[in-house]
């Protein structure tokens, strides 16, 4: 299947990346070529194919209610790369 | 004879004679550190190696008492920076431990505050996508060390490092390890915690041990495995105590080899040199038979959808906000700041194999693919996960080479990205399975390069693929052998 460079602007703007002009006609062509690849799973007879998305048969696993100790507000915060008091500071969120 | 040279039991055993200090293993690692790293930089950021003076205090007790360890760039070190050889992470310090690293400081062993070098978020079967440049192979310096734990690898090949701690989600612990001639244990998913290691694909990412020879990778393994509650897919199973497993004895051990693993397109070299190892274990008494593992010809595309799809998910949270890289944008008319400062950052922190991914993974995701491709994966997954449990039925382990050909030259493949992804052909299925492999050293090409091979079994029976991999190290010298480049 065909990757249109308007599907490659699409995907890019989902995964919140911006390409420079090159890189996008680099990758598109590199991602064609991976995805016929990848398309020779098609071959395959999954008609009575359960999916694993977990490999171990372990679910819910859930912890009590109880609260204990967390990472401290300062340490949390030593890494921002722009910081107010308790907060993380970014540029304007809403138009 | 130099301390870091010999493996960790070695030590041990003459840190419980009072024969040597834990200050002179220091000092001969930071040693040979400054003597060889510029050529092999398994290390980033070496600047850093100046914190070791802080571990000169008093007694340090447990099992692994006085042993540097050296940790793949992308396993959280409370303090030491952590960036995944990644821009978009540089500068992180993490404000934690991961639960392996705690556990290794409980054991004694002293954590290397500098990383060893990996594929940027362990992209990568060569370390030639890291930020910082390619580890080289210590046995050919023109070559990779492999991928993405090269460094981790490389170090302790050239004894930079006594034992170190890598990843694996396709191979990215054993590849390596069979690149360089050293032992590499991928465990069963769930075996060993991942809190703290930095998420590539979280069904298929593990930690596990790199170092000279098993008894040091059984070691390792009693201290860094075990039920965490902070990672809700660690598993609440007993530890056994590996290095009661390590029996020099294969008699009636059954090893299935699979058909699909020796074609054409692999080298001659590797199939006779592991032919050669797999002689020598019938020898010793292993029941060696044809077997056949049907649906591995799809491993690689199922693994390149489900990791990518998983990888996007993971690395959505590198946004320029809480961490590392943030690249702003100014005087932008029709979007709001923020979602400029995301593309920006992330078009620019991230390098060009991390950015392929991400966007395949998408792509697999995306509204109006997901059921082709994400879907169809998952269920094929099923498929190749029933061929090992159907092996397993009869067999006890599985033997295979490790990789279709030893180390490739430094820029032979990265252009190609399709015959990059081809050589994970042998170590691929075990993550999608999530079974245990090792890789271990079995021999040198004509060109003196190292040749893995690789052991496999069912879930959780480590202690089959340490009797396997014991017996057969200590029929062979292979793993005394080391690079005479350096």
């Amino acid at each position: 299947m065909g990757i249109s460079k308007d599907t490659v602007k699409y995907i890019a703007n989902l995964a919140r990346i911006k390409l420079k002009p090159k890189e996008e006609e680099k990758i598109s062509k590199q991602l064609v070529e991976i995805i016929n690849f990848i398309d020779k799973l098609k071959e395959v007879d999954i008609s009575n194919c359960e999916p694993t998305s977990h490999i171990l048969p372990i679910s819910n696993v859930f912890r009590e209610d109880k609260s204990s100790e967390s990472l401290p507000v300062e340490e949390v915060l030593k890494n921002a790369p722009q910081r107010k008091s308790n907060f993380f500071v970014v540029p304007k969120v809403i138009e | 004879m130099e301390l870091n040279t010999l493996t960790a039991h070695e030590l041990i055993e003459k840190i419980n004679n009072q024969e040597i200090t834990f200050e002179g293993i220091i000092d001969s690692i930071k040693k040979r550190i400054k003597e060889v790293d510029s050529k092999v930089r398994a290390y980033v950021r070496r600047d850093d190696y100046i914190n070791l003076s802080e571990y000169q205090s008093s007694a340090i007790k447990g099992v692994l008492k006085g042993i540097p360890i050296s940790i793949k760039d992308n396993i959280c070190t409370k303090g030491y920076n952590t960036e995944c050889c990644s821009k978009i992470l540089e500068g992180f310090k993490p404000p934690y431990d991961a639960t392996v690293i705690r556990k290794l400081k409980e054991a004694g062993a002293l954590i290397l505050p500098i990383k060893t070098n990996m594929d940027e978020f362990a992209f990568g079967s060569s370390t030639e996508n890291s930020c910082f440049g390619p580890t080289h192979n210590p046995w050919d310096l023109e070559r990779v060390a492999g991928g993405s734990s090269g460094g981790s690898a490389a170090c302790v090949a050239v004894d930079e490092a006594i034992v170190s701690l890598g990843s694996d989600t396709g191979g990215s612990i054993r590849q390596p390890a069979g690149f360089c001639g050293v032992v590499g244990l991928k465990p069963t998913y769930g075996r060993v915690s991942r809190f703290g290691l930095i998420a590539f694909a979280s069904s298929l990412d593990v930690i596990g041990p790199i170092t000279k020879d098993v008894r040091d990778c059984a070691m390792v393994m009693n201290v860094i495995s075990g039920y965490d509650e902070k990672d809700s897919t660690s598993v609440n199973l007993p530890v056994p105590d590996y290095t009661k497993a390590l029996i020099n004895d294969v008699k009636g051990i059954k090893m299935g080899v699979p058909k699909e693993y020796f074609i054409e397109g692999m080298d001659e070299e590797v199939r006779d040199i592991v032919e050669e190892a797999i002689l020598l274990l019938e020898k010793l008494g292993a029941v060696c038979k044809e077997i056949s593992l049907p649906h591995t010809e799809y491993a690689i595309p199922v693994y390149y959808i489900i990791a990518t799809a998983e990888a996007s998910s993971n690395l959505a949270r590198f946004d320029g906000v809480q961490y590392g890289y943030r690249k702003e944008a100014r005087n932008k008319k029709q979007e709001a700041g923020i979602i400029d400062m995301y593309k920006n950052t992330r078009g620019e922190g991230f390098g060009e194999e991390a950015k392929r991914r991400i966007l395949l993974g998408t792509f697999a995701l995306a509204h109006g693919y997901y059921e082709a491709y994400y879907l169809r994966a998952l269920k094929v997954r099923t498929l190749i996960k029933k061929d090992f449990e159907e092996v397993f039925k009869e067999f006890d382990c599985i033997i295979t080479p490790t990789s279709p050909t030893p180390a490739f030259k430094i820029g032979e493949r990265i252009d190609d990205p399709l015959k990059m992804y081809l050589s994970d052909i042998y170590t691929i299925s075990a993550n999608l399975a999530g079974i245990p492999a090792i890789s271990v050293p079995c021999g040198f090409t004509k060109d003196n390069l190292p040749v893995g091979l690789q052991i496999m079994a069912k879930h959780f029976c480590e202690e089959m693929l340490f009797r396997v991999a014991y017996t057969y190290e200590q029929n062979t010298s292979w793993h005394k052998m080391k690079p005479k480049l350096l």
